[in-house]
Protein backbone atom coordinates (compact mmCIF):
# COMPACT_ATOMS: atom_id res chain seq x y z
CA UNK A 1 0.00 0.00 0.00
CA UNK A 2 1.77 3.27 -1.05
CA UNK A 3 1.58 5.83 1.99
CA UNK A 4 -1.17 8.52 0.51
CA UNK A 5 -0.06 12.21 2.17
CA UNK A 6 -2.97 14.38 3.74
CA UNK A 7 -2.60 17.05 0.76
CA UNK A 8 -2.90 13.89 -1.82
CA UNK A 9 -5.81 12.44 0.05
CA UNK A 10 -7.59 15.75 0.17
CA UNK A 11 -7.16 16.92 -3.49
CA UNK A 12 -8.90 13.20 -4.38
CA UNK A 13 -11.47 13.44 -2.15
CA UNK A 14 -12.17 16.99 -3.70
CA UNK A 15 -13.09 15.10 -6.80
CA UNK A 16 -15.88 12.92 -5.00
CA UNK A 17 -19.01 13.98 -6.28
CA UNK A 18 -21.78 15.70 -3.68
CA UNK A 19 -25.34 15.83 -3.13
CA UNK A 20 -27.24 16.92 -6.25
CA UNK A 21 -30.21 17.99 -4.43
CA UNK A 22 -29.73 17.91 -0.28
CA UNK A 23 -32.65 17.00 1.60
CA UNK A 24 -33.17 19.52 4.04
CA UNK A 25 -35.29 16.80 6.15
CA UNK A 26 -32.15 14.76 6.22
CA UNK A 27 -29.82 17.06 7.22
CA UNK A 28 -27.82 16.77 3.66
CA UNK A 29 -24.50 18.77 4.64
CA UNK A 30 -21.32 17.43 2.88
CA UNK A 31 -18.57 16.95 4.49
CA UNK A 32 -16.07 18.83 3.23
CA UNK A 33 -12.71 17.18 1.64
CA UNK A 34 -11.01 19.38 4.26
CA UNK A 35 -12.51 17.81 6.71
CA UNK A 36 -12.78 14.40 5.66
CA UNK A 37 -8.91 13.89 4.63
CA UNK A 38 -8.37 15.48 8.22
CA UNK A 39 -10.37 12.99 9.63
CA UNK A 40 -9.44 9.58 7.71
CA UNK A 41 -5.58 10.67 8.21
CA UNK A 42 -5.82 11.02 11.97
CA UNK A 43 -7.92 7.73 12.15
CA UNK A 44 -5.37 5.88 10.24
CA UNK A 45 -1.78 7.00 10.76
CA UNK A 46 -2.50 8.12 14.43
CA UNK A 47 -4.54 5.43 15.83
CA UNK A 48 -4.14 2.80 13.02
CA UNK A 49 -8.13 1.79 12.39
CA UNK A 50 -8.48 1.69 8.62
CA UNK A 51 -5.95 -0.11 6.85
CA UNK A 52 -6.96 -3.86 6.67
CA UNK A 53 -9.77 -3.03 8.65
CA UNK A 54 -13.96 -3.75 8.06
CA UNK A 55 -14.76 -0.21 8.49
CA UNK A 56 -18.84 1.07 8.10
CA UNK A 57 -19.90 4.50 7.21
CA UNK A 58 -23.13 5.66 9.09
CA UNK A 59 -25.03 8.22 7.43
CA UNK A 60 -22.23 7.76 4.43
CA UNK A 61 -24.31 9.82 1.85
CA UNK A 62 -22.23 10.09 -1.52
CA UNK A 63 -19.71 8.42 0.05
CA UNK A 64 -16.48 10.40 0.94
CA UNK A 65 -15.52 9.03 3.93
CA UNK A 66 -15.88 5.40 2.72
CA UNK A 67 -14.25 6.50 -0.73
CA UNK A 68 -11.47 8.04 1.38
CA UNK A 69 -11.12 4.95 3.77
CA UNK A 70 -10.71 2.94 0.76
CA UNK A 71 -7.84 4.65 -0.50
CA UNK A 72 -5.93 4.46 2.89
CA UNK A 73 -6.26 0.62 2.37
CA UNK A 74 -9.42 -0.56 4.12
CA UNK A 75 -10.55 -4.26 3.97
CA UNK A 76 -14.05 -3.26 2.81
CA UNK A 77 -16.22 -0.02 3.93
CA UNK A 78 -19.63 -0.97 3.59
CA UNK A 79 -21.60 2.54 3.44
CA UNK A 80 -25.12 2.81 5.40
CA UNK A 81 -27.86 5.68 4.25
CA UNK A 82 -31.70 6.06 3.85
CA UNK A 83 -31.63 8.19 0.84
CA UNK A 84 -31.65 6.56 -2.55
CA UNK A 85 -30.19 9.63 -4.68
CA UNK A 86 -27.28 10.05 -2.68
CA UNK A 87 -26.25 6.59 -2.58
CA UNK A 88 -26.64 6.51 -6.38
CA UNK A 89 -23.92 9.89 -6.43
CA UNK A 90 -21.93 7.09 -4.13
CA UNK A 91 -21.96 4.51 -6.68
CA UNK A 92 -20.88 6.57 -9.63
CA UNK A 93 -18.21 8.19 -7.06
CA UNK A 94 -16.64 4.61 -6.68
CA UNK A 95 -16.98 3.89 -10.28
CA UNK A 96 -14.92 6.95 -11.18
CA UNK A 97 -12.26 5.95 -8.67
CA UNK A 98 -12.39 2.51 -9.64
CA UNK A 99 -12.56 1.42 -6.21
CA UNK A 100 -13.62 -1.86 -5.91
CA UNK A 101 -13.88 -2.54 -1.79
CA UNK A 102 -16.33 -0.08 -0.51
CA UNK A 103 -20.17 -1.90 -0.77
CA UNK A 104 -23.55 0.09 0.17
CA UNK A 105 -26.84 -0.95 2.11
CA UNK A 106 -29.79 1.48 2.04
CA UNK A 107 -31.35 1.60 5.35
CA UNK A 108 -32.55 3.27 8.24
CA UNK A 109 -29.59 3.80 10.22
CA UNK A 110 -31.39 3.65 13.58
CA UNK A 111 -32.93 0.00 12.83
CA UNK A 112 -29.86 -1.94 11.83
CA UNK A 113 -30.42 -4.86 12.97
CA UNK A 114 -28.91 -6.40 16.31
CA UNK A 115 -26.68 -8.89 14.58
CA UNK A 116 -24.63 -6.50 13.67
CA UNK A 117 -23.33 -5.99 17.03
CA UNK A 118 -19.17 -6.14 16.67
CA UNK A 119 -19.25 -6.98 13.13
CA UNK A 120 -16.96 -3.98 12.53
CA UNK A 121 -13.33 -2.68 13.59
CA UNK A 122 -14.02 1.03 12.94
CA UNK A 123 -17.19 3.03 13.10
CA UNK A 124 -16.93 6.38 11.06
CA UNK A 125 -19.51 8.58 10.30
CA UNK A 126 -20.68 12.81 10.17
CA UNK A 127 -24.29 11.96 11.86
CA UNK A 128 -26.99 14.46 11.16
CA UNK A 129 -26.38 16.84 14.05
CA UNK A 130 -29.63 16.53 14.99
CA UNK A 131 -30.84 20.27 15.36
CA UNK A 132 -33.64 20.72 12.86
CA UNK A 133 -36.18 18.71 12.19
CA UNK A 134 -34.72 15.34 13.85
CA UNK A 135 -33.55 15.44 17.35
CA UNK A 136 -31.93 13.22 18.98
CA UNK A 137 -30.98 12.18 15.38
CA UNK A 138 -27.16 12.16 16.27
CA UNK A 139 -26.96 10.24 19.76
CA UNK A 140 -29.23 7.82 18.16
CA UNK A 141 -26.28 7.35 15.35
CA UNK A 142 -23.84 7.18 18.01
CA UNK A 143 -25.81 4.77 19.92
CA UNK A 144 -25.64 2.14 17.09
CA UNK A 145 -22.49 2.93 15.86
CA UNK A 146 -21.11 1.86 19.08
CA UNK A 147 -23.09 -1.44 19.08
CA UNK A 148 -21.29 -1.85 15.81
CA UNK A 149 -17.71 -1.25 16.41
CA UNK A 150 -15.47 -3.70 17.99
CA UNK A 151 -12.39 -0.87 18.09
CA UNK A 152 -13.63 2.55 18.28
CA UNK A 153 -16.26 5.13 16.77
CA UNK A 154 -15.11 8.00 14.93
CA UNK A 155 -17.68 10.55 14.87
CA UNK A 156 -18.50 14.66 14.49
CA UNK A 157 -20.74 16.37 16.73
CA UNK A 158 -21.33 19.92 17.83
CA UNK A 159 -18.99 21.61 20.17
CA UNK A 160 -22.29 23.28 22.26
CA UNK A 161 -23.53 19.43 22.72
CA UNK A 162 -19.95 18.15 24.24
CA UNK A 163 -21.18 17.90 27.87
CA UNK A 164 -24.58 15.99 26.86
CA UNK A 165 -22.34 13.51 24.71
CA UNK A 166 -19.86 12.99 27.58
CA UNK A 167 -22.44 12.31 30.41
CA UNK A 168 -24.12 9.64 27.57
CA UNK A 169 -20.79 8.45 26.82
CA UNK A 170 -19.88 7.76 31.00
CA UNK A 171 -23.80 6.11 31.08
CA UNK A 172 -22.85 3.10 28.21
CA UNK A 173 -19.29 2.82 30.00
CA UNK A 174 -17.68 4.37 26.86
CA UNK A 175 -13.90 6.16 26.72
CA UNK A 176 -14.19 9.25 24.70
CA UNK A 177 -11.66 11.60 23.13
CA UNK A 178 -12.40 15.00 21.81
CA UNK A 179 -9.21 14.33 19.17
CA UNK A 180 -9.96 18.01 17.40
CA UNK A 181 -12.07 21.34 17.58
CA UNK A 182 -13.51 22.25 14.13
CA UNK A 183 -14.51 24.43 12.66
CA UNK A 184 -17.38 23.42 10.07
CA UNK A 185 -18.44 25.46 7.06
CA UNK A 186 -21.71 24.79 6.16
CA UNK A 187 -22.50 26.03 2.48
CA UNK A 188 -25.58 27.72 2.61
CA UNK A 189 -26.96 24.72 0.61
CA UNK A 190 -30.95 25.35 1.80
CA UNK A 191 -33.32 28.34 1.19
CA UNK A 192 -33.55 28.83 5.18
CA UNK A 193 -29.77 30.18 5.33
CA UNK A 194 -29.56 33.75 4.67
CA UNK A 195 -25.58 34.21 5.00
CA UNK A 196 -23.20 32.76 2.60
CA UNK A 197 -21.86 29.76 4.84
CA UNK A 198 -22.41 29.72 8.61
CA UNK A 199 -19.35 28.06 10.68
CA UNK A 200 -20.13 26.31 13.36
CA UNK A 201 -18.06 24.72 15.94
CA UNK A 202 -17.86 21.17 15.76
CA UNK A 203 -15.72 18.20 17.69
CA UNK A 204 -14.18 15.45 16.10
CA UNK A 205 -14.85 12.56 18.48
CA UNK A 206 -13.21 8.81 19.11
CA UNK A 207 -15.18 7.13 21.01
CA UNK A 208 -13.92 3.17 22.15
CA UNK A 209 -14.71 0.33 24.75
CA UNK A 210 -11.70 0.03 26.03
CA UNK A 211 -10.20 2.16 28.81
CA UNK A 212 -6.77 2.20 28.01
CA UNK A 213 -5.41 4.55 26.05
CA UNK A 214 -3.09 4.87 23.01
CA UNK A 215 -5.00 1.85 22.03
CA UNK A 216 -3.78 0.93 18.59
CA UNK A 217 -0.65 3.38 18.68
CA UNK A 218 2.50 2.22 17.72
CA UNK B 1 -48.63 -9.81 12.04
CA UNK B 2 -46.04 -6.84 12.37
CA UNK B 3 -44.19 -8.32 15.05
CA UNK B 4 -43.40 -11.26 12.54
CA UNK B 5 -42.46 -8.76 10.29
CA UNK B 6 -40.00 -7.43 12.65
CA UNK B 7 -38.92 -10.35 13.59
CA UNK B 8 -38.12 -11.27 10.30
CA UNK B 9 -35.96 -7.97 9.45
CA UNK B 10 -34.23 -7.91 12.54
CA UNK B 11 -33.50 -12.24 12.55
CA UNK B 12 -32.42 -12.75 16.23
CA UNK B 13 -33.88 -9.38 17.54
CA UNK B 14 -36.50 -11.64 19.58
CA UNK B 15 -34.12 -15.06 18.95
CA UNK B 16 -36.95 -16.99 17.72
CA UNK B 17 -35.69 -17.42 14.52
CA UNK B 18 -31.92 -17.57 13.13
CA UNK B 19 -31.49 -17.35 9.67
CA UNK B 20 -29.02 -18.97 8.18
CA UNK B 21 -28.37 -17.50 4.68
CA UNK B 22 -26.33 -14.26 3.87
CA UNK B 23 -28.19 -12.24 1.36
CA UNK B 24 -25.31 -12.22 -1.01
CA UNK B 25 -21.68 -13.69 -0.33
CA UNK B 26 -19.77 -10.85 -0.63
CA UNK B 27 -19.40 -9.80 3.24
CA UNK B 28 -22.74 -8.69 4.82
CA UNK B 29 -24.03 -7.99 8.11
CA UNK B 30 -27.59 -9.17 7.46
CA UNK B 31 -28.68 -12.58 7.37
CA UNK B 32 -31.12 -13.29 4.54
CA UNK B 33 -31.86 -15.43 1.85
CA UNK B 34 -31.18 -14.94 -1.56
CA UNK B 35 -34.64 -15.75 -3.86
CA UNK B 36 -33.12 -14.98 -7.45
CA UNK B 37 -30.14 -13.02 -8.33
CA UNK B 38 -30.83 -12.09 -11.87
CA UNK B 39 -27.84 -10.46 -12.58
CA UNK B 40 -24.33 -11.25 -10.76
CA UNK B 41 -20.79 -9.62 -11.44
CA UNK B 42 -17.64 -10.65 -10.46
CA UNK B 43 -15.05 -7.77 -10.15
CA UNK B 44 -11.57 -8.02 -9.63
CA UNK B 45 -10.46 -6.80 -6.30
CA UNK B 46 -7.34 -6.59 -4.93
CA UNK B 47 -6.03 -9.83 -2.59
CA UNK B 48 -5.46 -8.84 0.75
CA UNK B 49 -4.22 -12.01 2.47
CA UNK B 50 -4.00 -10.09 6.63
CA UNK B 51 -8.48 -8.67 5.82
CA UNK B 52 -9.42 -11.66 4.87
CA UNK B 53 -8.01 -13.91 7.52
CA UNK B 54 -9.43 -11.30 9.36
CA UNK B 55 -12.87 -11.88 8.19
CA UNK B 56 -13.39 -15.70 8.56
CA UNK B 57 -14.14 -15.51 12.43
CA UNK B 58 -16.53 -13.08 11.68
CA UNK B 59 -18.86 -13.94 8.88
CA UNK B 60 -21.48 -16.66 9.17
CA UNK B 61 -19.38 -19.02 8.11
CA UNK B 62 -22.20 -21.71 6.98
CA UNK B 63 -24.59 -18.68 5.36
CA UNK B 64 -21.76 -17.72 3.60
CA UNK B 65 -20.70 -21.16 1.73
CA UNK B 66 -24.36 -21.37 1.20
CA UNK B 67 -25.14 -17.90 -0.55
CA UNK B 68 -21.79 -18.59 -2.61
CA UNK B 69 -23.47 -21.67 -3.42
CA UNK B 70 -26.54 -20.35 -4.81
CA UNK B 71 -24.91 -17.52 -6.80
CA UNK B 72 -22.52 -20.93 -8.11
CA UNK B 73 -19.42 -19.80 -7.20
CA UNK B 74 -19.07 -21.81 -4.03
CA UNK B 75 -15.52 -21.71 -5.18
CA UNK B 76 -14.65 -25.35 -3.56
CA UNK B 77 -14.98 -23.64 0.06
CA UNK B 78 -15.31 -26.51 2.93
CA UNK B 79 -18.06 -26.11 5.09
CA UNK B 80 -16.06 -25.27 8.06
CA UNK B 81 -13.09 -22.99 7.46
CA UNK B 82 -10.02 -25.14 7.44
CA UNK B 83 -7.68 -24.90 10.74
CA UNK B 84 -4.73 -23.18 9.85
CA UNK B 85 -6.70 -20.44 7.25
CA UNK B 86 -4.37 -18.01 8.21
CA UNK B 87 -1.50 -18.95 6.65
CA UNK B 88 -3.32 -20.82 3.56
CA UNK B 89 -2.45 -18.53 0.81
CA UNK B 90 -5.05 -20.58 -1.43
CA UNK B 91 -7.47 -20.81 0.83
CA UNK B 92 -8.01 -17.33 1.68
CA UNK B 93 -8.21 -16.82 -1.90
CA UNK B 94 -10.96 -18.45 -2.76
CA UNK B 95 -12.78 -16.59 0.01
CA UNK B 96 -11.76 -13.40 -0.75
CA UNK B 97 -13.04 -14.08 -3.94
CA UNK B 98 -16.53 -15.54 -2.68
CA UNK B 99 -16.19 -12.38 -0.06
CA UNK B 100 -15.42 -9.88 -2.03
CA UNK B 101 -15.36 -10.76 -5.89
CA UNK B 102 -18.73 -12.22 -6.40
CA UNK B 103 -21.26 -9.31 -6.45
CA UNK B 104 -24.83 -9.09 -6.82
CA UNK B 105 -26.10 -6.41 -9.20
CA UNK B 106 -29.97 -6.96 -9.83
CA UNK B 107 -31.76 -9.37 -7.54
CA UNK B 108 -33.61 -9.75 -4.10
CA UNK B 109 -33.51 -10.56 -0.90
CA UNK B 110 -35.85 -13.15 0.53
CA UNK B 111 -36.30 -13.25 4.51
CA UNK B 112 -37.53 -17.15 4.87
CA UNK B 113 -38.97 -16.16 7.93
CA UNK B 114 -41.57 -13.97 7.37
CA UNK B 115 -41.51 -14.07 2.71
CA UNK B 116 -40.42 -10.10 2.62
CA UNK B 117 -38.93 -9.49 0.08
CA UNK B 118 -36.10 -6.73 -0.56
CA UNK B 119 -34.90 -5.93 -3.72
CA UNK B 120 -31.25 -4.95 -4.61
CA UNK B 121 -30.60 -2.98 -7.28
CA UNK B 122 -27.36 -1.62 -8.99
CA UNK B 123 -25.81 -3.70 -6.59
CA UNK B 124 -27.21 -1.57 -3.45
CA UNK B 125 -30.15 -3.63 -1.70
CA UNK B 126 -32.91 -1.67 -0.09
CA UNK B 127 -33.33 -2.83 3.66
CA UNK B 128 -35.67 0.31 4.22
CA UNK B 129 -38.97 -0.86 6.10
CA UNK B 130 -42.51 0.74 5.93
CA UNK B 131 -43.50 2.41 9.27
CA UNK B 132 -46.17 -0.29 9.67
CA UNK B 133 -42.74 -2.84 9.60
CA UNK B 134 -40.87 -1.10 12.21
Amino acid sequence: MKKLKLKELESCLQQVDGFEDPKLLLEQYPTRPHIAACMLYTIHNTFDDIENKIVADLGCGCGVLSIGSAMLGAGLCIGFDIDADALGVFNRNAEDFEITNTDIVQCNVCSLPEEMAKTFDTVIMNPPFGTKHNKGMDMAFLKTALRMARTAVYSLHKTSTRQHIQKKADDWKVKMEVLAELRYDLPASYKFHKKKSVDIEVDFIRFSSEKKTNEGMT
Amino acid sequence: MLTSHVRGVRPGGGFPLRIELEHYPRYSPYGYGLAQASEVKVNNVDFNQEFTARMIPKVEWGALVEAAESLGHRSDLPSEPIPDYGSNEDFLRKVHHVLMEVEVIEGVLKCPDTGREFPITKGIPNMLLSEEET
